[in-house]
């Protein structure tokens, strides 16, 4: 049960005066159940990328596996696989369309050929699922505040039960607070029902608390791809192609060079808080 | 799939055509379209072939990317050429089956209807692949400023003219990002009859308009922020000026113009 890419190449718009390569020579592998993150600068590919992961864009040349099988394969069930890999898009708010909340939601499960009680039954889970209460089922998408709208726009992908779900930029346009709400709900999600996530940022501080994997992106090109503390470790190079490690990592950074004996690798402020005593207390005995 | 729309888009390239001044192109766009209609022989239609064929070389865009535009007209361009085809009476009848005559004159008309629309649209996409929208509006607001005379708000209409062009770029790029939201839920825009077809429109033509309405708004706030208040006393960054090519392009069009009117006089 994976996603595996293999030296997937896109252009867009070929042979015109437009033609820009987004994607070269990508290849990746996502396992099943993993939570992993995204990273790159705006026009790095990474939108690009997370669009070839439910066929929305056809790689120009490279092979995609799904569980093992040939995604570009002529036979292959391309709805099966947006069922199966659901796609969050930038501002899902946008996509918004049905006369209330709870009937959007349902629009997934429809198109997945659902009856409809067990499309109320699944619009109902992914409602819950995204902690949006019960007395906004019925109101128009329209009159939601913009977390609430985000909340019930990434329902409507979890009503199709995906086995990977891809974010893009979810926390784009919120608020501190509703960024921080919209990433936990997310790591819950991902507790609770053990489905892929792929999340995609352009900032380190939202991914490196909860993702294992980081892949970093640049002008096409994977650049990094390891656990955070192995990404952040490359933090100069980061820096180079405008990515910014977390603040803690150039505090550790930086005291390190000051002559504290403490490790660099803190991701969080909670770890680089423990280090940084345990890096005291060593210094007064 | 909707980016392959080619009519009415700019073509950045550096060539002459480009950098003319966009008054210049749009008159001299309309005097070719005119002389299009003026004359109906086939050396008109040749020295047409030439200065278009020219044109297009100077231009430094693709014949392809031109020969693109003419998909959006292909209904109506065989719509016309069966019409003149089966409609037109006169000359020597050249196939005669059940109820369908074909004559000269219907196939002469037909062939020359064809011609005409594919160089009316080849001659206008040469100008919109040329100048930057700005540009267009910039040069038709110049153009129609004498109207102002008689209280036609020229500045408001040509800047809603180069809103609206603005516009078409931003709302294919939504339209393409909400139709691929909701083909990942597994919307089905393409089977199905005419009603189903329709029906599965709604799903992208509600946000769309949502979207077009908000960004209406954020636009005209933007533009109060900036204290907009219209075309009085507004002074330009740019001003258009034209220069000794701008002559010589006018220079070269109006021989055009005077050969078509010679020949069509001799061959009419």
């Amino acid at each position: 049960m994976s996603i595996q890419l293999e030296h997937i190449h896109y252009t867009y718009s070929a042979g015109t005066a437009y033609e820009k390569h987004a994607l070269k020579d990508v290849s990746l592998e996502i396992p099943q159940g993993q939570f992993a993150g995204v990273i790159g600068h705006t026009g790095s590919g990474k939108s690009t990328l997370i669009q070839h992961l439910n066929g929305l864009l056809k790689a120009t040349s490279g092979k995609f596996y799904y569980n093992g099988e040939d995604v570009y394969a002529e036979k292959y069930n391309m709805k099966n696989l947006r069922s199966q890999v659901g796609l969050v898009f930038q501002y899902p708010e946008h996509q918004l369309f049905e006369v209330d909340v709870f009937t959007d939601v349902c629009f997934g499960p429809k198109n997945q050929g659902l009856s409809s009680a067990e499309c109320e039954e699944r619009a109902k889970e992914a409602l819950e699922l995204v902690g949006l209460p019960e007395k906004y089922y019925r109101q128009s998408p329209f009159e939601l505040s913009g977390g609430q709208k985000r909340r019930a726009a990434i329902a409507g992908v979890l009503a199709m039960r995906p086995k990977v779900l891809v974010l893009d930029e979810p926390t784009a346009g919120l608020d501190p607070r509703g960024r921080d709400d919209i990433l936990e709900q997310v790591a819950h999600l991902h507790r609770q029902t053990g489905m892929t996530v792929i999340l995609v940022s352009h900032s380190m501080e939202d991914i490196a608390r909860y993702v294992e994997r980081i892949v970093v992106m640049n002008r096409g090109e994977k650049m990094l791809d390891g656990t955070p503390k192995e990404v952040f470790a490359h933090y100069r190079e980061l820096e180079q192609v405008g990515l910014a490690a977390p603040q803690v990592t150039y505090i550790m950074h930086d005291l390190k060079e000051r002559g504290w004996n403490i490790r660099t690798d803190a991701t969080t402020v909670e770890e680089a808080a423990e280090e940084i005593i345990r890096g005291m207390k060593h210094s007064y005995d | 799939m909707i980016r392959d729309i080619t009519i009415g888009q700019y073509y950045p390239a550096q060539s002459c055509i480009h950098r003319l001044d966009p008054r210049v192109k749009i008159v001299c766009t309309i005097l070719f379209l005119v002389s299009l209609f003026v004359q109906n022989s086939i050396w008109g239609y040749a020295l047409a072939t030439l200065f278009l064929a020219a044109v297009i070389r100077a231009s430094r865009v693709p014949l392809k990317f031109i020969v693109k535009g003419l998909k959006a007209i292909v209904m109506l361009l065989l719509f016309t050429v069966v019409m003149n085809l089966f409609l037109t009476k006169g000359g020597r009848v050249l196939v005669d089956f059940w109820i369908f005559r074909i004559t000269e004159n219907g196939l002469r008309t037909s062939v020359f209807m064809a011609i005409r629309l594919v160089y009316l649209i080849m001659g206008s996409s040469i100008m919109t692949f040329t100048t930057t929208p700005n540009g267009l509006t910039d040069g038709i607001e110049s153009l129609l400023r004498p109207l102002n005379r008689w209280k036609v708000p020229v500045h408001e209409v040509a800047m809603m003219m180069s809103i609206a062009l603005r516009f078409i770029p931003i709302l294919l790029e939504e339209t393409d990002k909400i139709m691929k939201a909701q083909i990942a839920r597994g919307a089905d825009l393409e089977s199905g009859n005419l009603i189903q077809k329709t029906k599965a429109m709604v799903p992208i033509l509600v946000p769309l308009f949502v979207s077009a309405f908000r960004r209406a708004n954020e636009l005209a706030m933007a533009m109060e922020a900036r204290c907009y208040h219209g075309g009085e006393g507004r002074t330009k960054m740019k001003p258009l000026i034209y220069r000794a090519g701008d002559y010589a392009a006018y220079g070269i069009t109006l021989l055009y113009l005077a050969g078509i009117v010679v020949v069509g006089r001799f061959t009419g």
